[in-house]
């Protein structure tokens, strides 16, 4: 297989999202923003998760945090000066991207599965600064009113069109990277930390930076997903910023689409997320999140590779 | 503000007693994680299906919880060797135990919560017995029996821990998996088998943790992920594995959480776990006791 | 001239078990030392200590006149040591070729600045995985590999690092005569290409073959150090192999 240059992806990449955007436009019904705002949201956190958990093999169970961080770094900034959407987003970035750096400095030159628990601890010592803290609304929430349209010059675009215009850009910006990084000196590195770090050391690789930058990447782009999320839901609770779906699915998605390339976080985000957004209509919320992690539970014991392994591996017999 | 030594040796007291309630939560925990190597992050969420049980039987039979999770043990121990049996087939043996072995916790932890929530509601439950309630009184001293009855049996369940591992054959076949697998096989003893029967008492004890949680607190499904952090942090904190380590972490972490809510509020407790862990991991990943 | 590698007294204990009591080894640039002792004598210990994988309580370790303590394994690498693991230890989901790649992406890269061109670098990979007779399975996975093709491999991914100093820790174990020969020989050859090299071997015969020096090591102390044709007639190195 001839393989495709950066450049050429991201060209193709962004012909799709035009094309997502023209249809989603002549389609034009709010519930399908809103729905496919999500999943395209699940996809940027599943590829995120997957640059370090997949890549590197760290797993980080604090994806809710480090979404939270974003989601909650724009109520602060809108509180004390509203910004444009965008500009929050970088914010967010830095913001998660910084906490990552931190918490990956504290851990990561200790074995894997203290960084994996710091994490999960990261989400309850998060949420108990969020709930004590009343500038950004304490444990009862803070409003964030979405105005009704974006307007450019005499432009008026629906603020629900423009949001998932935003998430459509992140998602795309999101898989590009994770597959730069793939092909890249980086993504051998990265790779060499999860096959077998005492080796990669002796090959010169400089691991502990490389999991630091991993980390913070990673943590970046949940901030970034998290950045819009205030007004795209317009009531922004600690229960709903720090929500379980988000720490299950982070890592329910790639493990469940494959871990090793970019294709599994997506192929994982676009299923899972369509289907708990369908099921979400027909079931109760709770026993969708059941499914989730009962398939979770059941990929990592039958499919350790997951989808993409799965197919992988039919294509492979065939050939032979 | 004003810190009135009643207060601050109330508070400290009480911080014993929750220390000592601690242990018994983490002492699973010491033998999964501290022995075998073995992240079982879902372990809070086997705490809490023990809490429900407690109170499922409790409410409807009305039998005592602390008498509950003791006939829940066998029940407990066969379900954690069972899960150590998959744990073993699907990850260890294959070599995949990182990752995916953590995203299996995960996924249990999980499936945990949810399936309680499904069951039981997202309601507080609790349980009804005579020592709920009063408290006894030593001069200005205040020790609710509530606290008091959790703590005692606490300690007594991390005595028979130590007892068992320190003085049975199986249980110096244990420490001898964490420490030295030739030795083991010196004593010509299943490594996989002593994991299994290891991993099996290990979720044992959480029965009896959760019946005693029950006891202290009214109880919802979520509550098991505030105990991640501290069962880890005072786990790391007493150096992986040493049950002696493990009681003074707990009661050190039980103490500082007790003055941190009676001085700031009760809402900042959860904190004060993951700072513990951090400042752990960052100084001392060896554990107080380490070198 | 100086010594290429000075390890003066160092020491690494394990809880209570001391691993190595005060070690002390030069090598001089160029020369071929076998080191040699019992199981458990300290000798994986010392290679640890030496490449940075595991640090030393006491003493230090100066190679090509720096100091490496405090310097972690990559940086050493970097600086031009370079070591096989006893039990191989490949990257397991990359192809035989991409396996030498990280040492010239990560290291030779480091040390002279991206020079090669990607075409070079496949070149240099099928250029190394010749030497040690593997090019025929370059994009092949390390599970398709026998023990002995996969010890080949662990020497040919440290020779990728380009080092001045080549630590073999038991490259030969579990091989036919004639392989042991193969090995030989190319340590031998890297040997006359200037490469510095540190043979830790059970093999007696390969040993005093290969070795200009012998030092012994039992129970984490060196008992002996000299001409391999002394050293095995050393009255306590004879006793430390056979027993008393």
């Amino acid at each position: 297989m001839k393989s495709v240059t950066t450049a050429k992806f991201s060209l193709i990449a962004g012909a799709i999202g035009v094309v997502i955007l023209l249809i989603a436009h002549a389609v034009g019904v709010d519930y399908l923003y809103f729905a496919s705002y999500t999943i395209l949201q699940f996809i940027v956190l599943a590829t995120a998760w997957n640059i370090l958990g997949g890549y590197c093999g760290y797993v980080n169970f604090g994806s809710a945090a480090f979404f939270a961080l974003g989601a909650y770094s724009s109520v602060f900034i809108h509180k004390l000066y509203p910004l444009p959407v965008p500009l929050l987003i970088v914010i967010g970035a830095m913001v998660s991207g910084v906490v990552g750096l931190g918490m990956g400095y504290l851990t990561l030159r200790l074995r894997g599965s203290f960084f994996a628990i710091a994490t999960l601890a990261l989400a309850v010592v998060l949420q108990t600064l969020v709930v004590n803290w009343d500038f950004v609304g304490g444990s009862r929430g803070a409003y964030i009113i979405r105005p009704e349209y974006l307007e450019i010059g005499s432009f008026k675009i629906p603020y629900i069109e423009y949001l998932f215009a935003l998430m459509l850009a992140l998602a795309i910006i999101a898989l590009v990277s994770a597959r730069t990084i793939e092909r890249s000196q980086l993504g051998f590195g990265f790779a060499t930390i999860r096959d077998d770090e005492l080796a990669a050391e002796a090959c010169g690789v400089p691991t502990l930076k490389l999991k630091l930058i991993a980390t913070a990447i990673s943590g970046a782009f949940m901030g970034m997903a998290g950045a819009p999320f205030p007004y795209y839901i317009g009531y922004l609770q600690p229960s709903s910023a720090f929500g379980l779906e988000y720490a299950v699915n982070s890592i329910a998605m790639p493990m469940i689409g494959g871990t090793t390339s970019w294709v599994g976080p997506l192929v994982g985000a676009v299923l899972l997320g369509s289907a708990q957004q369908y099921a979400t209509v027909t079931i109760s919320s709770a026993v969708n999140l059941l499914i989730v992690g009962l398939m979770l539970v059941g990929f990592v014991i039958i499919a350790p590779n997951g989808i993409v392994g799965l197919v992988q591996e039919r294509l492979r017999r065939k050939r032979s | 503000m004003d810190i009135s030594l009643d207060l601050l040796i109330n508070a400290i007291i009480a911080g014993l007693l929750l220390g000592g309630f601690y242990a018994a939560v983490t002492a699973g925990i010491s033998i999964s994680f501290g022995m075998l190597d073995i992240v079982n992050i879902a372990h809070p969420g086997f705490v809490i299906l023990g809490s429900y049980l407690a109170y499922y039987l409790n409410i409807h039979l009305g039998i005592d919880p602390i008498i509950v999770s003791i006939l829940m043990l066998p029940f407990f121990y066969a379900l954690g060797a069972l899960i150590y049996q998959v744990y073993h087939l699907s990850f260890e043996k294959r070599g995949q135990d990182a990752l995916r072995g953590l995203a299996f916790f995960f996924g249990l932890l999980f499936v945990t919560e949810v399936a309680l929530i499904l069951v039981f509601g997202v309601d507080y439950r609790y349980v009804e017995a005579a020592y709920i309630g009063p408290s006894l009184h030593v001069g200005f001293v205040d020790l609710p029996l509530r606290m008091l009855v959790p703590c005692i049996a606490a300690l007594a369940l991390f005595a028979a821990i130590q007892l068992f591992i320190t003085r049975t054959f199986t249980g110096r076949a244990i420490m001898a998996v964490s420490q030295d697998q030739l030795a083991l096989q010196l004593m010509a003893a299943d490594p996989i088998k002593i994991k299994r029967i290891a991993f099996g008492l290990s979720i044992a004890t959480a029965a009896v943790a959760g019946a005693l949680l029950i006891i202290i607190q009214p109880v919802e499904p979520s509550v098991g992920r505030e105990y991640i952090g501290r069962v880890f942090a005072i786990c790391v904190l007493g150096g992986l594995g040493s049950m002696p380590g493990t009681l003074i972490a707990a009661i050190l972490l039980g103490i500082v959480e007790s003055l941190t809510a009676t001085f700031y509020g009760p809402s900042w407790a959860p904190a004060v776990a993951f700072g513990f862990l951090l400042l752990t991991l960052a100084f001392r990943p060896a554990g107080l006791l380490g070198r | 001239m100086s010594a290429l590698l000075h390890v003066d007294n160092i020491t690494k204990r394990f809880g209570g078990f001391v691993a190595l009591d005060g070690v002390e080894i030069e090598v001089a640039r160029g020369e071929r030392l076998g080191l040699i002792g019992p199981n458990g004598s300290g000798k994986s210990t010392l290679v640890n200590c030496i490449c940075g994988t595991l640090q030393n309580e006491t003493g230090n370790v100066r190679f090509d006149s720096q100091v490496m303590d405090g310097m972690s394994a990559h940086q050493r690498t970097h600086r031009g040591l370079a070591r096989s693991f006893q039990l191989p230890r490949p990257f397991h989901s990359m192809t035989l070729a991409d396996n030498l790649r990280i040492p010239l992406l990560y290291t030779v890269h480091a040390r002279s600045g991206p020079l090669r061109s990607p075409g070079d670098l496949t070149d240099r990979c099928h250029e190394l995985l010749e030497m040690v007779g593997l090019a025929p399975k370059a994009n092949q996975m390390p599970r398709d590999l026998t023990q002995v093709e996969m010890r080949k491999l662990e020497l040919a991914r440290a020779v990728a690092a380009e080092p001045k100093l080549l630590i073999a820790d038991e490259s030969m174990a579990g091989l036919s005569n004639s392989e042991v020969e193969d090995i030989l020989a190319l340590l031998m050859r890297l040997n006359e290409r200037g490469i510095t090299i540190i043979l830790i071997e059970h093999i007696m015969s390969a040993v005093m073959k290969f070795s200009q020096r012998l030092a012994v090591l039992v129970s984490g102390k060196k008992i002996a150090d000299g001409r391999p044709e002394d050293v095995v007639r050393n009255p306590e190195v004879v006793r430390a192999y056979l027993g008393e």
